[in-house]
């Protein structure tokens, strides 16, 4: 039987965060995920950004944690080399209406501690994004919103932690958990027991099902479907700042965005599901996101679409952030109604939990060894010509480019592969090095990945999966 | 940085790029480089096994290896040289530079008199034509897919649906079929057949294949693998009619969905593109808005018959040579060639007077047409024109016309024959 | 018998009537040329098709040799000769046109290659 002190359910932006933060203590902390591998669900398919908390509900948990967190970006992104971008994000009044509702969304920006909302002319808009709506009465800037790469944050939070020790298990659902004298004692995966004291429940969509299994039942997750497009990098008409809908009672609308990597983000849909499964893009779906996106940005060139995705933000009812933890259950906490802004309040999570573990009698010891930092991927596109020449001689396949619309090379993807938590799927593969995320959407460098994938980890072709299992990627050999 | 130096670089030694160095070493060029990032030369040809390629230019029926083949023997005997596994990264038009990525000699600067484009094309994908429902695996463009079972000995599935009817969607229906696969259906948006009528033939009647006119996929069903499509037949504005919808359970989906140049080296290097085709505009010896770059083949319009490539491309090798041996003139007055009533888009889009030469137009129509006349004119003048019994979108349409006073614009029409 | 064929032989798709017999043809029309004419006795007497596919390489797990018949195969015997050429393993190395299975099904037609192999 595995023995540890922490097992974290779920291996998305949250889990990843608090494992991270727990792998700065003298604690054994394994993270246990169905998925094969790190990343999560619905923080792998969402709107890639880092809000500042400005339009959040003042006083909540949620307010409090975003608007922490977003500060703590810039040094982390650093720390552990994940692309990211502060490009601000504008609010435009396009109708007379909403002209009228900007001081209140300005004043609650106050409320929520965020000083740094600012009054926008129409022109000053209009220069900012040559491309916005020209009937644009004015708006407001928020300058701290920002554009991560969701993919290599969560990545690069499990690689830390688990370079830090934090031992990850992949590919394993949990099954069942075992009380004894209102104690945590074990958790029962479909990869074995492991003997724990603490449980933290990050399991987002399926959080409610795991409560269950300790008999916390209190509330439902309810799937919230979002439905996006992704632009070619050589879409004629673009933004430069994250172009925020005013919000309307039923929704906080749909937005376009630049993508870290250069490419245009529009979406999402908000569609209450009742299923959690449900990851189709509808025609409905699509065409009310171009109804919608079209009054912010006339001009936006859906035909220059490269792929359409949908993700599951898993909502609660009843509504609200809520981090659980109760007498008469020692050693689990339950996080639940983690939604749209989970990327950006996870840095901050880690911090709350492990606060929240210490008051409740946790002794978490500092470790000294602790290493602070994660070396990224070197990315051969972005280095110099004689940088590109001195990578190649140094491993020539920095000299095989696989991957031709984004410029990806044998060498990346090697390394996408080896390191911590390497890529054991093609999604994987494109995830941490973007092979198959251009234009032509894997068409060429597919075949090729799918080899390289069955050479590396010496597996037969049709064990290649697109990602969980069951999504074999070819049925076998010809001959 | 490594240096190479020759006459005339050609970047891509697939069918265009290996004729074109044919023509450039045939016309006197002193070094032509073909730059390959394949392992092999051929290109897309490797993976074509299956015959009819060069009826028309070698009126032989033979595969693509063996077309391919033809060309690849013919260029290194008349000592064309090749450098493989060579990505280009940058092409540097005032300069006349190339820059590739290559495992053996890292970077590599090469440097030319001309420079022949022949990068080729790629499939259009999901996203392109927007097809809603889940993501799973199992969805293929038909080249990856060809490319994965000709040359990878990779087998891509068991049950297989195919959109679209061009020639790969049909040739792989065939390919899959002789594979042990069962092909469900091809299914087609248009009320007529995107590729050839002898694939077809060959592909889908041999094997009883059904072939599903006007209907289009409109929902990809499975969570990890795909495991079935919903197929309806669509209205005259191609939107789909609910009611119509039928689900076809299948492991595999294959598209077949057109062609693009790949023209993001083109882009770049800032030499000008035509909206309509997507690749660079040419004049009569394929040379584009920057007098020492030449293009050819599918990166300046997708071609149906790899014949026609050919021969535009000897034209494009063999002025690229006489432009590194200082025999073209970079300059000289140039009009354009319209399009008239029922013609899509016209190559090469534009024409330099020369007294005595003739230029071969090609051209794809908007509608199939039966009995027509295809005339070109200028100005109140027609200068060229043929008959033709036939004549459908998915199959290339040329005429040939003289450059001796090509005085203004040449507008192409294709007409009812009286 | 009476059959409806597709002529293949150039892009204009002419439909051919062709009646007759196992052996004879008694009636055929709808041709428009010499060629497509004797397409359709061809083929409504004696379908016959290119057959192109790929042969394993001896050791070279993802490589394979593509391979056709010389002639036209008869239609009827295109999975039978599938069959044959599935088992088949060719040694490196290999030349455009050396033969690969010499006639297939007995049906007098060699299967060759039609790519080199180092």
């Amino acid at each position: 039987m595995m023995k540890t002190d922490v097992v974290v359910i779920g291996a998305g932006a949250v889990g990843c965060a608090i494992a991270r933060e727990l792998s700065k203590y003298e604690v054994d902390v394994i993270v246990v995920d169905k998925n094969e591998d790190v990343g999560g669900d619905a923080s792998k398919s969402n709107s890639a950004i880092i809000h500042t908390g400005y339009d959040a509900s003042p006083g909540t948990l949620e307010s409090q944690l975003v608007v922490a967190a977003n500060p703590m970006f810039p040094k982390l992104v650093e720390d552990l080399q994940v692309p990211f971008k502060a490009t601000g994000a504008i609010l435009p009044a396009i109708t007379e209406e909403q002209f009228e509702q900007l001081p209140a969304i300005k004043e609650k920006a106050f409320r929520n501690r965020v000083y740094d909302v600012e009054y926008l002319t129409k022109e000053q808009i209009l220069k900012m994004e040559p491309n916005m709506n020209p009937e644009v009465r004015g708006g407001l800037y928020i300058p701290r919103e920002s554009i991560i790469d969701p993919f290599i944050y969560v990545q690069a939070l499990a690689e830390n932690a688990n370079e830090n020790g934090v031992h990850f298990l992949l590919n394993t659902k949990v099954t069942g958990i075992q009380t004894e004298d209102q104690k945590i004692r074990s958790v029962e995966t479909t990869g074995g027991t492991i003997e724990t004291k603490y449980v933290i429940n990050a399991a987002a969509l399926y959080c409610d099902e795991i409560a269950a299994m300790v008999g916390k039942a209190e509330y439902k997750v309810v799937a919230r479907r979002g439905q996006f497009y992704i632009l070619d990098k050589n879409t004629s008409c673009k933004v430069e700042h994250i172009v925020l809908p005013i919000p309307t009672k039923v929704t906080k609308g749909k937005l376009m965005c630049p993508t870290i990597h250069g490419n245009m983000l529009v979406g999402p849909t908000a569609e209450d599901l009742n299923n959690k499964t449900d990851k189709s893009v509808t025609a409905d779906g699509l065409a009310s996101i171009v109804e919608d996106v079209r009054r912010l940005v006339p001009g936006v060139k859906i035909g220059d679409t490269i792929t359409q995705y949908s993700g599951l933000r898993p909502n609660r009812n009843p509504e609200g952030l809520h981090v659980d933890i109760w007498d008469d259950l020692e050693g689990y906490i339950n996080l639940s109604g983690v939604r749209s802004t989970g990327l950006t309040l996870s840095a901050a999570m880690g911090v709350y939990v492990a606060q929240l573990m210490k008051e409740h009698g946790c002794r978490l010891v500092y470790k000294e060894n602790f290493k602070n930092t994660r070396k990224g991927i070197r990315i051969f596109h972005e280095m110099s010509r004689e940088e590109q020449d001195a990578v190649i001689k140094e491993n020539p396949k920095y000299g095989n480019i696989i991957c031709r619309c984004e410029t990806i090379t044998e060498g990346e993807i090697m390394d996408a592969i080896h390191r911590p938590l390497g890529a054991r799927s093609m999604d994987a593969v494109k995830r941490r090095v973007r092979a198959g995320m251009g234009r032509c959407q894997g068409g060429f460098c597919g075949p090729k990945v799918i080899e390289i994938l069955a050479r590396e980890w010496k597996i037969p072709v049709d064990q290649v999966n697109k990602n969980e299992t069951g999504s074999y990627m070819v049925t076998g050999k010809t001959r | 940085m490594y240096e190479i130096n020759c006459d005339v670089a050609v970047i891509g030694a697939g069918p265009a790029g290996l004729s074109a160095a044919v023509a450039a070493k045939k016309e006197g060029a002193g070094k032509v480089l073909l730059i390959e990032r394949d392992e092999s030369v051929g290109g897309i040809l490797q993976q074509c096994i299956h015959p009819g390629f060069g009826l028309t230019y070698f009126k032989k029926e033979l595969t693509g290896p063996e077309y391919a083949g033809r060309f690849a023997e013919e260029a290194e005997a008349l000592g064309a040289e090749v450098l493989l596994n060579s990505m280009v990264l940058e092409v540097l038009p005032e300069s006349n530079q190339i820059l590739c990525a290559n495992s053996e000699y890292g970077m590599t600067r090469v440097t030319a008199k001309s420079i022949v484009l022949a990068m080729g094309c790629r499939e259009r994908t999901r996203a392109n034509i927007q097809i809603p429902g889940t993501r799973p695996s199992g969805i293929y463009t038909a080249g990856a897919a060809q490319r994965l079972v000709n040359r990878q000995n990779a087998m891509v599935g068991k049950n297989v649906v195919i959109l679209g009817s061009g020639d790969i969607g049909m040739i792989m229906a065939r390919r899959m079929s002789l594979e042990g696969a069962k092909v469900l259906a091809v299914v087609e948006i248009m009320d007529f057949l995107a590729g050839l009528t002898r694939n077809k033939v060959q592909c889908l009647d041999d094997f009883g294949i059904p072939l599903k006119l006007k209907h289009t996929i409109t929902r990809i069903a499975g969570s990890r693998r795909v495991e079935g499509v919903y197929v309806a037949q669509v209205d005259e504005n191609k939107k789909p009619i609910p009611k119509t919808e039928e689900y076809i359970a299948c492991d595999t989906l294959l598209l077949s969905v057109g062609l693009l140049p790949e023209n993001e080296l083109t882009r770049q290097a800032e030499i000008e593109i035509s909206p309509v085709t997507n690749g660079p505009a040419v004049n009569q010896y394929m040379q584009t808005s920057v007098p020492s770059v030449f293009a050819c083949g599918n990166v300046v319009h997708v071609n149906d018959l790899v014949d026609n490539v050919t021969t535009e491309s000897l034209q494009a090798g063999k002025y690229a040579a006489l432009y590194a041996m200082g025999q073209l003139e970079g300059e000289g007055r140039e009009v354009e060639s319209v399009t008239g009533n029922n013609v899509r888009y016209l190559c090469p889009q534009r024409l330099r007077e020369e007294k005595g030469a003739k230029a071969n137009l090609f051209f794809r129509v908007l509608a199939p047409e039966l009995d027509v006349r295809i005339e070109a004119r200028c100005q109140d003048r027609v200068i060229a024109s043929k008959k033709e019994r036939r004549v459908n979108p998915g199959e290339m349409c040329s005429i040939q016309i003289p450059l001796d006073d090509v005085t203004d614009d040449v507008i192409i029409n294709v007409v009812k024959e009286a | 018998m009476k059959k409806e064929i597709i002529c293949t032989v150039c892009p204009m798709g002419c439909r051919i009537y062709v009646e007759g017999t196992e052996d004879s043809v008694t009636s055929i029309e709808g041709y428009t040329c010499k060629r497509g004419e004797e397409y359709g006795r061809q083929e409504f007497l004696h379908p016959v098709r290119i057959l192109t596919t790929t042969v394993k390489v001896e050791g070279r797990e993802d490589h394979l040799l593509p391979v056709r018949s010389e002639q036209p195969v008869p239609k009827e015997l295109l999975m039978d000769c599938m069959e044959v050429i599935r088992k088949q393993t060719v040694k490196a190395p290999v030349a455009r046109y050396d033969v690969i299975v010499p006639d297939i099904c007995g049906c007098g037609v060699n299967i060759v290659a039609t790519g080199n192999i180092g």
